[in-house]
């Protein structure tokens, strides 16, 4: 942070800046340099934000009327629906705030793996990022567990029960993370505590996240270092903040379509059934953001070897800094990785798909198929590309173009604007 | 802009295509016109009544619905009835109450703040009188299958004789909307079973379409506020984005770029 020359104009706020500078990072955060060319795909780091605070806001006021025990919580459920003050309107938006905080962050990460925005020195971004996911998955299991329907009670079975494939000490694991012999109240009041505590570690780590990126500053596009500030970056306020306020409104029209008229649409039928654990449903399907997983979970027959598959399938995005071996940061300018891109979102996309399927026949196939090719792209297309790849010349800068004109900054904005 | 429009189309594709449709044979539903579907979707206040005439005179005497109250039928939103039907109605249901303060349980008719009164004591009682099956509670059964509404409407009149070649055990029967096709439950309604006091015809058709209006709205007793609010509140979120897009397109003509 370069702004430390910054002094507030009354006496009262300088007497309090010297005390505490929240002023100096008021002044840091409206003035923050961010390059002009971001293009949409930009406004979701905002949108998540939004996401984080939607959950835990309506978090709190559904925690005020739950009850988390196993013979009360699905009616407590149903209280809230329909006797609440806007119950109905509250848990809605609590149940598709967390499918839409995963839209949200999906298209994040996605957009980052575009513009390498995970390459040095933006590393630490990127790794607190992956820790971010993991704790968003972490808390939207356990809070798909809390209405205490079936698919609540036999997806908790079902993933919990991957920890026995820990040789020697896995069933011990898991009775511990019962707290009993079986999924029940102890396995719900603990769920309950931890999905409460979760949002607030994720909300911690988002500051950091900020400010790390406040550091290096954003990066674009186009992929380069800018000078900031200088002729091609614009301040956060008010270029940024509007731009994001109105992706944001845009992107709440669509919240909004989920919440009143298909509110149901993204859960499952059988969570409207108490938990029976004498009754395990035709198919255990997890929510759709984590069906890619899921999918590679299934794909590998060993149960151990499946949960590690799984794991890594995550984890090896947190080295994805030192996989991929290419200097250029952006797609644009990387034509090789570009197509190879598109075909990782085609195989996570797949991925999905077969993860909803029963896991046999030609959607078995399918799913051993693309999880070899998950791993392929980390392992072997990302650091062989690096040496390998003829990249497009790189301009200089986002305003002003190499001497003499760039062809290529024409092609990279061409480009940009196909694929927002 | 176009470019960002074409996004959240694509978005919304993705994820509802996504949502699961599980059916292993997919079975084509028998089809009506619900009133209650669509942006302004409502309900028809005479089918809802009607039906729950069909629930308390037929599917009550097995199926439970624990969740509602009797206040909830002179609810807005729901079948409407004026207060004093709905404590006529209440009060014709002998409910449990105590203890007093001799300590003994004692029976009193229903009042507004009661709930629905359950037609077995406990599940085991249930299935013990259903030859061990167990009537599911039917607060949010329209939520609970995965055909939602257009399914229990099929169901009702699903049934059928067996093929040749499908043999029934004592006390199951054919269905041809059913997972499997065998159903512990007879065949509920026929036609003329009960008699609607507004003159309309009770054919088996009719009463489907009436009670599963009425269990639609037991499963969603706040479906038409939410589709009002809804109306509005993504009207509002549309002129606001078109009042923010200008204010975007201005502040950012200060800058050599595009947004």
């Amino acid at each position: 942070m370069s702004d430390h020359d910054y002094r507030p104009k009354s006496k009262v706020g300088q007497w309090f800046n010297d005390r505490l500078p929240l002023l100096t990072l008021a002044n840091h955060l409206t003035d923050y340099p961010t390059p002009k060319n971001l293009n949409y795909w930009w406004t979701f780091g905002g949108i998540l934000t939004f996401c984080l605070i939607t959950q835990i806001v309506t978090g709190l006021t559904l925690a005020m009327h739950y009850i988390a025990h196993a013979d009360m919580a699905f009616e407590s459920v149903e209280h809230i629906m329909r006797d609440v003050n806007y119950g109905w309107l509250i848990r809605y938006i609590h149940a598709n705030g967390a499918s839409m905080f995963f839209l949200a962050v999906y298209i994040h990460i996605f957009r980052s793996l575009f513009y390498g925005s995970y390459k040095a020195p933006r590393e630490i971004i990127w790794i607190i990022g992956i820790i971010i996911y993991l704790l968003m998955m972490a808390a939207a299991f356990m809070g798909y567990v809390l209405p205490w329907g079936q698919m609540s009670f036999w997806g908790a079975t079902v993933i919990t029960n991957l920890f026995s494939a820990i040789p020697l000490v896995g069933e011990g694991i898991v009775t511990w993370l019962w707290g009993g012999y079986s999924v029940d109240n102890p396995t719900l009041t603990r769920f309950f505590t931890l999905h409460y505590l979760i949002p607030f570690l994720i909300l911690g780590l988002v500051v950091l996240h900020i400010w790390a990126l406040h550091v290096p500053g954003n990066n674009n596009p186009v992929g380069i270092d800018v000078k900031k500030p200088s002729k091609d970056t614009v301040p956060f306020h008010p270029y940024i903040v509007i731009k994001d306020g109105f992706a944001l409104l845009m992107f709440m029209i669509v919240f909004a379509f989920f919440v009143f008229y298909a509110p149901n649409i993204l859960g499952h039928a059988d969570n409207y059934i108490e938990a029976n654990p004498m009754v395990t449903p035709a198919h255990i399907v997890p929510e759709w953001y984590l069906l890619p997983f899921y999918a590679i979970l299934r794909s590998v027959p060993d149960k151990l070897l499946g949960v590690v598959a799984m794991l890594s399938a995550i984890l090896i995005l947190a080295v994805l800094p030192w996989l991929d071996t290419s200097k250029i940061r952006s797609a644009v300018f990387r034509p090789l990785y570009k197509q190879f891109y598109w075909i990782l979102v085609a195989d996570v996309l797949i991925l999905g798909y077969v993860g909803a399927m029963p896991a046999e026949g030609l959607y078995l196939l399918i799913a051993r198929v693309a999880t070899a090719y998950y791993f392929l792209h980390f392992l072997v297309i990302l650091p062989v590309l690096g040496f390998k790849e003829k990249t497009l010349p790189v301009p200089l800068s986002i305003t002003e173009p190499v001497l003499g004109g760039s062809p290529n900054l024409a092609a990279a904005r061409n480009k940009e604007s196909k694929i927002e | 802009m176009k470019n960002l429009f074409k996004l959240f189309s694509i978005i919304i594709l993705i994820i509802t295509s996504n949502s699961y449709s599980f059916a292993a044979e997919k079975v084509e539903y028998l089809k009506t016109d619900w009133s209650f579907k669509g942006i302004f979707g409502k309900f028809d206040r005479a089918s809802l009544q009607r039906g729950y005439q069909v629930y308390t005179e037929v599917c009550a005497s097995c199926h439970s619905m624990k969740y509602l109250s009797y206040r909830n039928l002179a609810e807005p939103g729901g079948p409407e009835f004026s207060e004093a039907q709905a404590k006529a109605i209440a009060a014709s249901f002998e409910v449990t109450d105590g203890p007093n303060s001799d300590g003994e349980m004692f029976t009193r008719p229903g009042k507004l703040s009661d709930k629905f009164v359950m037609p077995y004591d406990n599940v085991k009682a249930a299935q013990a009188a259903n030859g061990g099956a167990y009537p599911p509670d039917m607060s949010v059964l329209v939520k609970a299958r995965g055909g939602g509404v257009d399914y229990i409407y099929s169901l009702l009149q699903g049934y059928e004789e067996a093929p040749s070649n499908v043999s029934l055990d004592d006390g199951v029967y054919y269905n041809k909307y059913m997972y499997g096709n065998k159903i512990r439950m007879a065949a509920p309604l026929s036609d003329g079973l009960v008699e609607y006091g507004d003159g309309t015809n009770a054919t088996v058709e009719q009463m489907s379409k009436d009670v599963t209006t009425f269990l639609m709205w037991s499963a969603e007793p706040h479906l038409e506020s939410r589709h009002q609010m809804g109306f509005k509140a993504i009207v509002y979120l549309i002129i606001l984005t078109i009042l923010v897009y200008f204010s975007m397109k201005k502040i950012w003509s200060r800058v050599e770029s595009e947004v």
